[in-house]
């Protein structure tokens, strides 16, 4: 029997970083194969590549024997590859019958109905064929979302991170489902961060560090610490010298917040308590969907809470994670972008009025002060390469003479040039009195700049006990505090 | 000249190639004289003082002023394609304050008739605002229907409560002189192009120089960046970018009625609120490419006339020159848009 | 009495078709996320071409001709608003304004400049053996064949919508074009095909207006049906089987307003014009009335598909 899915040599990178190189991953029929990693190591952009939403720059795709250099969402679907997104796929307004029909290629009408039926049954899932798919629960959401990729002939199912999301008696619900799947002959790869799941359910582990296979065998032929080790890196963790600071005067005082949700996915905030003091660079260590966003947004007065008391001092400056759609209008001037910023004290700004000649002398200002590179104040702000757009935000987030900064994710996607000189920024703003909060994905670049660390897993902000190694932090992180 | 400038310029010489191709085409296939039709349309709508002053001016108001609001409207993200049924709110209105102010000294008068207008265009204008942000009736579909409201209240009107007095015509009786915007001695071009260019050069500096206008702009671009960077409430923008279109196709409607026809009937516009919607998108929402764009469809209807009348060619030729311009305007935006950010390829 | 009844219920059948038949086109171009303004001008140009190929070569001809003049149009229109992702509104504008000058110049060509008295072969009103003679609603059942055809079509659009894999994939890229190219849905494909099944139906309502009702042409003689069909797609709540109502309830009021002149001159007919747009509004306010628009509608292709 031929492997429904095998992956040779795959390398992708997005701009100059590298995301996979040269990743050899097997599926064989009928296995579940957990693939594990941390945050950004990889595991979803190699089933992108799996599925064809992203096209590597070497390495070939072999479904069900067919070997193609890259592949299509429609070509995939052939070959019987099914993907469950970490985010909702279905279309809202049509109904879980229509959406699953749309999935398969079936043509609509009482067949469809009856082949639905018996994909439930075989999945041991119900939900209202009737019902439109967005006012389902995120749980049936979720189920809705394995339905359409177990619809049609199904020969492999790709997971990505499908409890992230969920609640875990949801998680639990659909993990049986993938292993009753199993047992009727469509293998699976659970894409996860979490160890116990990948033992618990993975027939075979592959593991990715950035970018890079760690590790590949069968589950039973590992242990729980020889995992760890693949996964974190085998390096000795370096002692943590947490950089140097006199916290002083609170600035940000919050207690039991609690925030939705956004988008409908993932925690939320639950019931946080915190304190930020001038001077403290702090780091939120967190996986995707834990709540970091929530946090981050509600603190920067952009989300309303749902809970809680929430207290500041001084000018807030918030940087968005995504640059290009949040941060900035990529059609407008650096100059238009300077000025949109709300709160920027400057002469040209006096009442109603913009004196655009002012304002652009200030933004040239700033371009020459942090060694910006761009054609001048009027070139646009899409034109700039990703590290001068995050360092011109950071530039005027700072001269805004801010107590608080709040970051999110500032170095996603630079080089690692350009992240150093951010986090350097960073650093010298807290430096000078600035309380910093910063979430970023990556633990070893959070701990080389922050003052203490808070960790949010599950909705439920921890802090990291001072001196907490990165193994610590990261099974923390993991939601495991105990696992060793 | 900056490149993206160039560009528009290029784009708007190009559109306007196609405009008259595209009438040399229609007028040779159908067998008429290209040249002397061409002519009649030049001399009825530019080339005589006669046609410039009386017959291209005072139609240009209108459009002018509906093509500023509806350029503050899209700038802002509100899809208004109601501005007809606006401009009929501030005519009826503004015929009515018209007719009960005979006594009023003139600049008084006048005035309350344009404010009446405005205001009554402001208050219909609210009615898809408040669809929107409290039912969200998407605009593009409430304002289309309220056309048909105003244009139904207006030919009650007109046949009802402001018929003239005799109950001959289906047309009100004409303004008291206190209430007419004054002439230029000899010409029919009245005091609202005064006005018209005022308003333009007010919104160019609305927009290019204060903040309110650029948050206008920016909220209409880019949304999320607008709100989370700039903390404009996108809501509030929507809202005041459709009134302010609203108010001034109500003005426009309350001008006409004051400075043009001084009496109300059906059929008052002849689609100015639809033809403002391509003044404005020909000058790409720039406030004084507005009133340069209002004066070239103006001049192209006034002379469409002439033509007509002059070489026999019929007058709604015009309507597929403006078809054409507006069409090649849109076809080399997207072409522009696909040069500037290529497919992403997925 | 009755005789009036009667006659009334008879025209207002009749006015009806022409804007069955452009909402009907007009919903399954919306149900693909594009809100066609064009529709206006594509009718015209059937109805000239329906002027046309009747007075050539009889009524079928005619409607043959109308078909092809509405696809043309909806090509244009598609052209610039699907393929190009340009705004939809402005577009739809310009190709109507492009359409009432053609039309206007290709008749005044065709017919001189005053193209009076035209009379064209027309569609005779075809008895329903049986039903035709039921009192009060026979008339019903005396209508010109472009009437039945309109009524059977709203069943048959339904099927085509919501029965058909092209339906199903018509509706996702019009609820949300992102992710149905994720499910590997062509989205400007079907987009294009739904705006010309949409403008071919529009050519055809004005076939149905100078064949059917009127038995001439007059420049801009559609006056607007084109976008009544606009607000009857949505007071109809973007199903076909609810639009054929809400198209006899406009032409019941379209008609109604003679009725009412003769009758009671004490009450404005106006009331009558202007009521079915205020009843649509107020339905469209209601969570039923609203929850059916598609929710890309409107949106440029290009954003929605990310490029």
């Amino acid at each position: 029997m031929t492997d429904p899915l095998r992956l040779t040599g795959i390398s992708k990178r997005f701009g100059s970083v590298v995301a996979l190189q040269r990743v050899d991953f097997r599926v064989a029929p009928g296995e579940i194969h957990a693939l594990l990693g941390e945050n950004g190591a990889g595991k979803s952009t190699l089933m992108k590549v799996a599925f064809g939403l992203t096209r590597p720059e070497a390495g070939t795709i072999t479904l069900a024997g067919v070997e193609y250099p890259f592949v299509t969402p429609v070509i995939a679907r052939r070959h019987g590859v099914g993907m469950v997104h970490q985010h909702f796929t279905a279309i809202p307004a049509l109904s879980v019958l229509e959406n699953v029909t749309l999935a398969a290629g079936w043509r609509p009408g009482r067949s469809a109905w009856l082949r639905l039926r018996d994909t439930m049954s075989e999945a041991g899932i119900t939900l209202d064929p009737d019902t439109r798919a967005g006012d389902l629960s995120a749980g049936q959401k979720q189920r809705l979302e394995v339905l359409q990729a177990l619809a049609g002939k199904t020969s492999v199912l790709l997971l990505d991170e499908p409890s992230s999301v969920l609640s875990p008696p949801d998680a639990e619900a659909l993990l049986d489902l993938v292993r009753r799947s199993r047992d009727r002959g469509v293998a699976a790869v659970l894409i996860t961060h979490k160890l116990g799941e990948a033992l618990e359910y993975g027939d075979s582990i592959t593991v990715l560090r950035r970018g890079a296979v760690a590790f590949t065998g069968p589950a039973d032929q590992v242990t729980r610490h020889v995992l760890i080790q693949h996964m974190l890196g085998d390096a000795p963790p370096a002692p943590v010298t947490p950089p140097r600071c006199n916290p002083g005067a609170v600035r940000l005082e919050v207690a039991n917040l609690s925030v939705d949700p956004l988008g409908g996915t993932g925690t939320g905030l639950r019931q946080a308590t915190l304190q930020l003091r001038a001077g403290e660079l702090v780091g939120v260590a967190a996986l995707e969907g834990n709540g970091h966003r929530e946090l981050l947004r509600c603190l920067a007065g952009l989300v309303p809470s749902s809970g809680g008391s929430l207290q500041r001092s001084g000018v807030v400056s918030f940087i968005p994670e995504d640059r290009t759609t949040e941060g900035l209008i990529g059609e407008f001037s650096l100059t238009r972008n300077v000025a949109l910023i709300r709160g920027t004290p400057a002469p040209w700004l006096a009442g109603p009025w913009i004196d655009w000649s002012q304002a652009s002398q200030h933004t040239a200002s700033l371009l020459a002060r942090h060694a910006i590179s761009a054609l001048g104040p009027d070139a646009l702000a899409g034109s700039l390469s990703g590290g001068n757009q995050q360092r011109l935000l950071i530039a005027e987030a700072l001269a805004r003479d801010p107590a608080i900064l709040i970051a999110e994710n500032p170095t996603r996607g630079l080089d690692v040039q350009a992240a150093t000189l951010v986090s350097q920024r960073l650093g010298e703003a807290a430096a000078a009195g600035v309380a910093v909060l910063v979430f970023h994905p990556d633990l070893d670049e959070l701990l080389s700049i922050a003052t203490r660390i808070l960790v949010l897993a599950g909705g439920r902000l921890h802090e990291a006990k001072v001196g907490a190694t990165r193994d610590e932090i990261g099974r923390l992180m993991l939601g495991e505090p105990d696992a060793a | 000249m900056r490149p993206e400038r160039w560009r528009a310029l290029t784009a708007l010489g190009l559109a306007l190639t196609a405009g008259l191709v595209a009438l040399a085409v229609s007028l040779t296939l159908t067998g008429y004289d290209a040249a002397s039709a061409l002519s009649a349309l030049w001399l009825g709508g530019f080339g005589t003082s006669e046609g410039l002053l009386s017959a291209t001016l005072p139609r240009a108001v209108p459009l002018i002023l509906i093509g500023l609001g509806l350029g503050v409207a899209f700038r802002g993200g509100a899809l208004n394609i109601g501005a007809e049924g606006q401009f009929y709110a501030g005519a009826g209105v503004a015929t009515w304050i018209g007719l009960s102010l005979g006594g009023w000294p003139r600049p008084v008068a006048v005035a309350l008739v344009l404010l009446g207008g405005a205001g009554a265009g402001l208050l219909y204008g609210l009615v898809p605002v408040w669809l929107r942000l409290r039912f969200g009736v998407l605009e593009v579909i409430s304002t289309l229907l309220l056309n048909f409201v105003a244009e139904g209240v207006i030919s009650y009107l007109v046949q009802g409560p402001l018929m003239e007095p005799r109950h001959i015509y289906p047309q009100s009786a004409l303004l008291p002189l206190a209430a007419r915007l004054p002439l230029w001695t000899g010409t029919r071009l009245h005091l609202g192009m005064a006005l018209a260019l005022t308003l333009a050069v007010g919104i160019w500096v609305f927009e290019r120089r204060t903040r309110p206008g650029f948050m206008l702009y920016a909220a209409g671009v880019n949304p999320s960046a607008a709100w989370i960077m700039g903390r404009i409430d996108t809501r509030k923008v929507f809202a005041l970018a459709l009134l302010a279109s609203a108010g001034l196709a109500g003005l426009a409607g309350g001008a006409e009625i004051s400075g043009s026809t001084y009496a109300l009937f059906q059929n008052l516009s002849p689609g100015y609120g639809f033809t403002g919607i391509a003044v404005a998108l020909l000058a790409r929402l720039h406030p004084l490419g507005i009133v340069a764009s209002g004066l070239l469809f103006a001049g192209l209807e006034a002379g469409a006339g002439a033509m007509q009348r002059d070489a026999g060619v019929p007058a709604v030729i015009v309507s597929v020159v403006e078809a054409a311009i507006i069409l090649t305007v849109l076809l080399g935006d997207a072409a522009s848009r696909r040069r500037l950010s290529p497919a992403t390829g997925i | 009495m009755e005789t009036e009844i009667t006659a009334f219920m008879a025209s207002a059948v009749r006015v009806a078709t022409p804007l069955l038949l452009a909402a009907l086109g007009e919903t399954v171009a919306e149900r693909g996320g594009v809100i066609n303004l064009g529709i206006e001008g594509a009718m015209l140009a059937g109805a000239l071409g329906a002027a046309i190929g009747a007075s050539a070569g009889g009524p079928w001809a005619g409607v043959a001709a109308a078909v092809v003049a509405g696809l043309v149009v909806g090509a244009l229109f598609a052209l610039v608003a699907v393929v190009a992702g340009a705004e939809q509104i402005i577009a739809g504008t310009a190709t109507t304004l492009g359409c009432i000058g053609l039309t206007g110049v290709i008749y005044r060509h065709h017919y001189g400049p005053g193209g009076v008295g035209l009379t064209l072969p027309t569609f005779p009103a075809t008895a329903i053996p049986g039903f035709s003679a039921l009192p009060i609603l026979g008339p019903l059942f005396r209508q010109s064949i472009l009437t039945y055809a309109a009524f059977l079509l709203a069943p048959a659009l339904w099927w085509l919508l919501w029965r058909t894999r092209w339906g199903l994939r018509l509706r996702a890229a019009g609820e949300a074009g992102l992710q149905a190219r994720t499910r590997g849905v062509p989205v400007r494909r079907v987009r294009t095909e739904g705006v010309l099944l949409g403008a071919a139906l529009a050519g055809l309502a004005g076939a149905s207006l100078v064949l059917g009702q009127v038995g001439t042409f007059a420049e801009r003689m559609t006056a607007g049906r084109g976008f009544i069909a606009i607000a009857i797609v949505a007071l109809g709540g973007w199903n076909p089987l609810r639009v054929l109502p809400a198209a006899l309830f406009f032409g019941a009021a379209l008609a109604l307003q003679y009725v009412l002149q003769a009758a009671v001159p004490a009450v404005p007919y106006q009331v009558v014009l202007i009521l079915p747009y205020l009843l649509t509004l107020l339905v469209l306010t209601t969570a039923a009335g609203r929850a059916k628009a598609p929710a890309d509608l409107g949106r440029r292709a290009a954003s929605v598909e990310g490029d």
